[in-house]
């Protein structure tokens, strides 16, 4: 195991991460394409697929204990309030209530660094914390809730994002709701003002789009359990190491005597990438009453207390040259972060996705009376993406030039930041090959379509990281039969982490996927792997488990090589057998060799290498949009989405074609339907179940048809992987709007795009 | 005040909770039909409301149960707090998503969204009950195949959604299939391939 440490860099918006970590001292070879392999890039079945669909699979929603209570929090019914008092006696009295936790009982534990605390006298949002209630079952639990007398005083609030920032607006700490410092980020390049001036045309256009809500199927839920002084927490997350540090930091025990297990998880999409309040609360209680205890949030709580998508209002001017010279870009963003710290930066595609020299943007991000944001797949992006493309659009129009053109005009080779050529960019094949296949040439000018039902097609283009970085490792253990465990601090978000580890184990020791057994999610049992988090987890881990096999295989050749007496060079290996190559005949399976030399199991923990400081690792892709709008009920149909990217090398057909169909099907709900509605008069929030809070169900499924231009990035690892989690949903919003206006040929600059808001520009157009 | 705002977003189970009866009586475990080894969430004695008040028998998963349950009892919390099937989910508590789908007498139900008494003298099939022996049922073996899921929560009611649309109709169009499984939902989008595995199912089960 030659490693070395080095300071590992990779970036994430404006943040250039730097971590030390450990990596293989020389760069490993990379893998043959996958034309040449038998696992990796086949279409081969989710290895936890049993457990699913036979309803075997234990969620941390469906773990029990034969002692176990069930919490349920109490939280502000207001937007903003004092606690004056709080009155729990006749909660205490209900029969099977064990214990109450208030901010008159609790330790003082800081959250959102020192926004507040675990339970504050003062609550922000519909959906504050107040109290916190363990009993024998939840129906007492929540009986007892409806018991406890809270003295609130109302405060004045904001729950807009654009009210917020003006002078006349409650103030939710005192002072401008825009932080300061860190409310403001600006960022230039070259000459905004030159760029315009030297425009043939300029356009501006104002853009806003909605909060959304996560809205996994399982619930955040987390099961707490003291043994001594171990603390082990099932939690649904995506991100078990983290979860682990902050909890113990929290409560100021070791991280060593945290243990954080997550198995099976029903989806987070960036909802479950921190440490839960109630997991703390739960904690605490546990330790008292001396039972593990359980708590699963509702549909209700899900909706007001986890996270979302933040909204976005945006003011964009865009100039260029008449033969389609992208000339200058200015945005000026404002974000509602909720009522504790979080970020609603939306600028990176404007910065980012084309080649543009003059570039000034300004963003401002905001404290309103509602339900923090959270990272929430492919944070900013989606935004962001959703007005540079429309803008585009727009500016296209205005110069006579073909929307497609217009951004091949503006291709990019070198990153616009850092003047790096990127490891690779093949957005020109994806332009083509999508174009082909949504028969882009039979666009027609927008508005030109007669009749009620008119068809459009639309495009937007895509970027993002997901490039993965080290510190990420994986132990492969291989055991006397020649069966195989691979343990890695990674998650299972749905996402196929399970099987892409199987499949990497697979190809590099020839052995059946069979023989291999997965470990994930387990902060004791694993070595560390990053959070699920960014498209990251493919990217950071698979080399880790490559480095690992290739180790495990080292061994045994190197085994081998003493039983019989050979050098390594004469022997090879192949499907669990290394024979030596001039006499096939003569040969030890892996089984054999461990024996031999008396072994139980051999290990080795893979590490994923260092990235390259020479290039920029991004991902990219086109997606194209066609659909029907039938404009007396305001109506739209999505027909066809063509989703064409360069993701690096695939591992798994079927699991990314089923992502990216998630992507597009979560970009479809966040284009025409998904919102969270806030009634202002009251601070409330009227989309607190899935009925109100609308999601893509099956019918409004198009026909989606994914086109992966890549084959692999060798200059990211020798795996040659990057993430596609967030690439598959960034420019489905996009598409989808510039399609609507390629149908209708009026322009609504406002997400979701509703039948209101298609009728209301139908009449107002005339 | 607190008690007024929050009376605005009653949610159901408060509801028949505050219609419910009180609860006398004992909870009677059946441990035939648990399936796994895992033990029951509760312990009797330390159980205050898993105490039913009123008869029930009804089949599960070919199996004859008598138990007592409270008038509050939904079928989901009968099925996974008492009878500790645990495949069937529960994501809205509120019959709008589909994950807890269990078959009544062979047709699609909301389990959260009845009564445990409702099912009284009625069969009803879990995923857990979809099962053959060991074995998966054709649909359940096509969704892996198909790669008809991800995270896995939504499946099981995908997968009782898909068994009772195919039991109905053997030869599905797609657009028979999206109206017949519309009332589910799958926030990780998976829809493409749960409506390729329905179809390559129908195929399967016509030979």
């Amino acid at each position: 195991m030659n490693r070395k440490i080095i300071k590992s860099k990779s970036y994430l918006y404006d943040e250039k991460i730097e971590s030390i970590a450990e990596v293989p001292e020389k760069e490993l070879e990379s893998l043959p394409l996958n034309k040449d392999l038998k696992f990796i890039g086949k279409a081969i079945p989710r290895v936890d697929g049993e457990e699913k669909v036979s309803g075997t699979a234990v969620f941390t929603f469906d773990k029990t204990f034969t002692n176990i209570a069930h919490a349920k929090t109490l939280r502000s019914p207001y937007p903003f309030a004092k606690i004056m008092s709080i009155d729990i006696s006749k909660a205490k009295k209900v029969n099977g209530v064990l214990k109450i936790i208030t901010n008159e009982n609790s330790p003082e534990i800081e959250w959102y660094g020192d926004y507040s605390k675990l339970f504050d006298q003062t609550v922000r949002y519909e959906g504050d914390e107040v109290a916190f209630i363990v009993a024998e079952t939840e129906d007492i639990a929540e009986k007892a809730l409806s018991l406890i007398e809270v003295n609130y005083k109302e405060l004045d609030f904001v729950t807009n994002t654009l009210e917020s920032i003006k002078d006349s607006s409650p103030k939710i700490y005192n002072k401008s709701n825009i932080p300061d410092p860190g409310g403001h980020a600006n960022y230039s390049r070259g000459n905004y003002e030159e760029g315009i001036k030297y425009s043939d045309v300029v356009i501006e256009r104002e853009y806003s789009t909605q909060v959304a809500i996560h809205n996994p199927l399982e619930p955040h839920c987390t099961i707490t359990k003291w043994e001594d002084d171990e603390l082990i927490i099932w939690d649904s997350t995506q991100a078990v190491f983290s979860v682990r540090d902050a909890i113990a930091s929290r409560l100021k025990i070791p991280a060593s005597k945290v243990r954080v297990i997550k198995e099976y998880m029903g989806g987070g999409f960036g909802a479950k990438l921190e440490a839960g309040k109630y997991s703390v609360m739960a904690a605490l209680a546990a330790r008292e009453i001396k039972r593990p205890v359980k708590v699963v949030l509702d549909r209700r709580e899900m909706n007001l207390a986890v996270g979302n998508r933040p909204d976005s209002q945006q003011k964009i001017t865009a100039g260029a040259k008449k033969d389609g010279t992208l000339m200058a870009l200015g945005l000026t963003s404002h974000g509602g972060m909720g009522a504790y710290p979080a970020g609603t930066y939306v600028h990176w595609p404007l910065r980012s996705l084309y080649k543009c020299d003059n570039i000034e943007s300004n963003e401002y991000r905001t404290f309103i009376n509602a339900g923090r944001a959270r990272p929430f797949r492919a944070p900013g992006h989606v935004q962001g993406t959703f007005a540079l493309e429309s803008i585009l659009d727009d500016l296209a129009e205005k110069i006579e030039m073909d929307p497609l053109e217009f951004r091949k005009k503006n291709f990019t080779s070198i990153d616009q930041d850092s003047k790096l050529p990127y490891t690779s960019k093949k957005l020109m094949e994806a332009y083509d090959a999508g174009a082909k296949a949504i028969n882009w040439n039979n666009r027609k000018p927008a508005g030109t379509i007669e009749g009620v039902i008119k068809r459009g097609l639309g495009l937007a283009s895509q970027i993002w990281w997901g490039g993965g970085s080290p510190p990420a490792y994986a132990t492969v253990k291989m055991n006397r039969d020649g069966s195989v465990q691979v343990l890695c601090g990674s998650q299972d978000l749905g996402t196929g982490t399970y099987t892409i580890i199987a499949q990497v184990t697979a190809e590099v020791l020839e052995i059946p996927i069979e023989s291999i057994n997965v470990l994930i999610g387990d902060t004791q049992a694993t070595p560390y792997a990053p959070s699920s988090g960014g498209s990251t987890t493919a990217p950071s881990i698979t080399p880790a488990v490559y480095d690992g096999s290739l180790q495990i295989k080292k061994k045994l050749i190197a085994g081998a090589s003493a039983i019989m007496e050979l050098p390594t060079d004469e022997l090879s290996y192949s499907q669990g057998k290394i024979s030596e190559k001039k006499n096939k005949d003569n040969f030890l399976t892996n089984s054999q060799i461990i024996r031999k030399i008396r072994e139980r199991v051999l290990v080795a923990t893979g590490a994923r290498n260092q990235n390259t400081d020479k290039y920029a690792i991004n991902t990219f892709g086109v997606q194209f949009a066609d659909v029907e709008v039938n404009t007396l009920t305001g109506k739209v149909t999505v027909n066809k989405i063509v989703a064409a990217h360069d993701i690096g090398r695939t591992l798994n057909r079927q699991t990314l074609e089923n992502q990216f169909h998630g992507g597009v099907m979560m970009g479809l709900g966040y284009a025409l339907m998904e919102e969270r509605i806030i009634d202002e008069y009251t601070g409330k929030v009227l989309t607190t179940n899935i009925h109100d809070y609308k999601m893509a169900t099956m019918k409004d499924t198009p026909d989606i048809d994914v086109i992966i231009v890549s084959e692999t990035d060798p200059l990211v690892s020798a795996v040659g992987v990057k993430g596609i989690g967030e690439p598959a949903m960034i420019p489905t919003p996009g598409a989808i709007a510039n399609a609507i206006y390629n149908a209708i040929g009026v322009r609504i600059n406002s997400l979701p795009i509703t039948p209101d808001k298609i009728i209301t520009a139908l009449n107002n157009r005339g | 005040m607190s008690k007024n705002s929050k009376s605005k977003n009653l949610s159901r189970r408060q509801f028949i909770t505050k219609a419910g009866t009180g609860a006398v009586g004992s909870y009677v475990l059946f441990p035939t039909i648990v399936k796994s080894n895992k033990s029951l969430n509760h312990s009797g004695e330390e159980i205050t409301n898993l105490k039913g008040d009123t008869d029930l028998s009804l089949n599960v998963n070919g199996k004859n149960i008598k138990t007592k349950v409270n008038a509050n009892t939904t079928l989901v919390e009968l099925l996974r707090d008492h009878l500790n099937l645990t495949g069937t989910k529960v994501a809205c508590n509120n019959g709008e998503c589909g994950s807890c789908s269990v078959l009544l007498d062979g047709k699609v139900v909301y389990s959260c969204h009845m009564l445990a008494l409702d099912a009284q003298g009625k069969s009803v099939t879990t995923v857990e009950g979809l099962m053959e022996g060991n074995n998966l049922s054709i649909v359940q073996e096509t969704f892996i195949e198909k790669d008809g899921l991800q995270c896995g929560f939504c499946t099981p009611g995908q997968v009782i959604a898909a068994t009772a649309l195919l039991n109905k109709n053997p030869n599905p169009t797609m657009d028979e299939v999206k109206e017949g499984m519309a009332g589910n939902l799958c926030r990780c989008g998976a829809y493409p391939k749960i409506i390729d595995s329905v179809l390559a199912a129908a195929e399967k089960l016509k030979s």
